[in-house]
């Protein structure tokens, strides 16, 4: 079962060193495609446009879901907050290509012109839900008498929130921030819908590069995308499993 | 006065968010569905899904969702068992999780390379002495791939109900003599449902709607209701009919949330 999780992974990257141009029969090692790939100055910056995309919808998707959650626990009748959460999961459940759609359809309606802002608004949009179920169950823990400690001892609601609160839940704002910045790496679907002519992310440049056929360049792009991906892992691993017991994170797209 | 004005303040973003990024997309949806090609009201679209060919396209995406999730269930549950025997069964449970962090489609673009003419699964036929046969562009490959990319969801709810079983009910039904299969069938699968249903809605929901997987995968040979939504507001520019088509898809979604979820949430509450 690992060997065949793992395998077409290796494959790619086994083949991002053959000479031949295929996906099939190892010719010889090389590092041609590697080179080829870092002339391409096109795909370079469609790289750095997913990296901008993703770190930007990833930070501003942690500020409003961190708001979000404390506005959620804020919220004391009980079904006030489960219908608010239910709002919330909305866009986690929703298949991919029914979010892309209806996004499509409001920016069109809104009068956004398809391209950066359109891609980032709708990373944004469906990475705040997973931020705030990251957050939330680190806020509900939080004793209410920690609070009320800290306003007895004269600190005004500002210096509440840095000193107290925030620190608190800092594990939850790191896993959600991990969380949104590989929902939009990750994101194929929506993007396909919300992308214009003049701008494109990685997975959607990869789709249709794969459509054409098979390309080595994408095979070297994919070893360094799997190297990139493992550092980022090991360093959320690491985070979680510093602070301990973070939200158990129930990965799923 | 301050308190309640600061408090309002910063729940603006996320409201804003709601109306404009949950509510609104929905409603828009809803409303398009009922909008002809030329932009007047008329329930044309909904008369047009229900004609054979979208009634049919349905039916073969919800057979390709179920097999997809049956399949995956099958491979994930002992999986699931297994890993909950080992030793370091956390560090195994990341492996298995690390893959599903892979960009999605250098996965699927793996899969073109393996199940090609000459690639891996072909070569590994004639040795076998089955000899090459077309595996690309088959609903086989569709499905293989579709399992492949939905396994490690699968996995990871049914390895946590597992892992919260309690180990004394299995000696008691051993104590009372029943056998592992009894034991398995009346003990430890009634007691680990919810996850393979939180399993089986990660898997049912998305598989109904794969449309990228479709295209490079399976060719013209499958169709999704995905795969119609993608054709009718990028390609054939109808979003009327795109939009009934994702009313629809919002319709079953929500039933099999409900089918797969009603008992975990009574639980819950």
């Amino acid at each position: 079962m690992f060997a065949l999780l793992y395998l077409p992974i290796f494959y790619l990257i086994f083949y991002s060193f053959n000479s031949g141009g295929t996906m099939y029969g190892f010719e010889s090692f090389t590092l041609d495609w590697y080179r080829e790939l870092f002339q391409n100055t096109r795909l370079l910056i469609i790289v750095l446009n997913t990296v901008v995309i993703a770190l930007l919808s990833a930070l501003i998707s942690t500020i409003i879901g961190v708001l979000g959650a404390m506005m959620i626990n804020k919220v004391r009748s009980h079904r006030a907050k489960d219908s608010l959460l239910s709002l919330n999961n909305i866009l986690i459940v929703s298949p991919d290509v029914i979010i892309g759609a209806s996004f499509l359809i409001l920016f069109t309606i809104a009068g956004l012109k398809l391209g950066f802002y359109s891609v980032l608004l709708s990373h944004i949009a469906f990475s705040i839900p997973i931020v705030v179920l990251m957050v939330l169950p680190k806020i509900s823990e939080m004793s209410p008498s920690l609070l009320d400690a800290a306003r007895d001892l004269g600190a005004s609601r500002w210096e509440v929130m840095t000193k107290v609160v925030i620190p608190y839940i800092t594990p939850g704002i790191f896993a959600g921030f991990f969380m949104a910045l590989t929902y939009s790496l990750d994101d194929f679907a929506v993007t396909f819908f919300v992308t214009g002519n003049g701008f494109t992310t990685l997975s959607v440049e990869i789709y249709s590069l794969a459509r054409r056929g098979i390309s080595l360049d994408i095979n070297a792009l994919s070893t360094i995308i799997f190297l990139i991906t493992m550092v980022i892992v090991v360093i959320y691993y690491l985070i979680t499993n510093r602070t301990k017991k973070a939200p158990d994170v129930e990965v799923y797209k | 006065m301050e308190n309640k004005s600061t408090r309002s303040l910063y729940m603006v973003p996320y409201i804003i968010w709601i109306a404009f990024f949950v509510i609104a997309p929905i409603l828009l949806v809803l409303y398009y569905s009922f909008q002809d090609l030329n932009g007047d009201f008329s329930l044309t679209n909904y008369q047009n899904f229900f004609t054979p060919i979208y009634l049919e396209m349905t039916l073969s995406s919800f057979w390709y969702a179920f097999l997809i999730t049956l399949v995956t269930l099958l491979f994930a549950y002992p999986t699931a068992y297994l890993l909950t025997k080992l030793k370091h069964k956390q560090l195994w449970l990341l492996l298995i999780i690390v893959p599903s962090w892979i960009n999605l489609l250098l996965k699927a673009y793996a899969f073109l390379g393996i199940f090609g003419t000459y690639g891996m699964a072909n070569k590994l036929l004639e040795a076998v002495g089955i000899g090459s046969r077309q595996l690309l562009f088959t609903d086989f490959s569709f499905v293989f791939v579709a399992v492949y990319i939905f396994i490690p969801f699968m996995i990871l709810p049914i390895f946590n109900s597992l892992d919260k079983l309690n180990p004394t009910y299995l000696d008691a039904a051993n104590d009372l003599g029943a056998s592992r299969w009894t034991t398995f069938r009346r003990i430890v699968f009634p007691l680990t449902i919810d996850g393979v249903k939180a399993g089986c809605q990660i898997t049912f929901i998305p598989a109904l709607s794969l449309f990228m997987l479709t295209r490079l995968i399976a060719g013209s040979q499958v169709i999704t209701l995905g795969t119609a939504i993608e054709q009718q507001f990028l390609v054939t520019q109808d979003w009327g009919m795109g939009s009934t088509i994702a009313v629809f898809l919002i319709i079953f979604m929500f039933i099999v949330m409900f089918a797969t979820g009603t008992k975990r949430r009574r639980a819950r509450g």
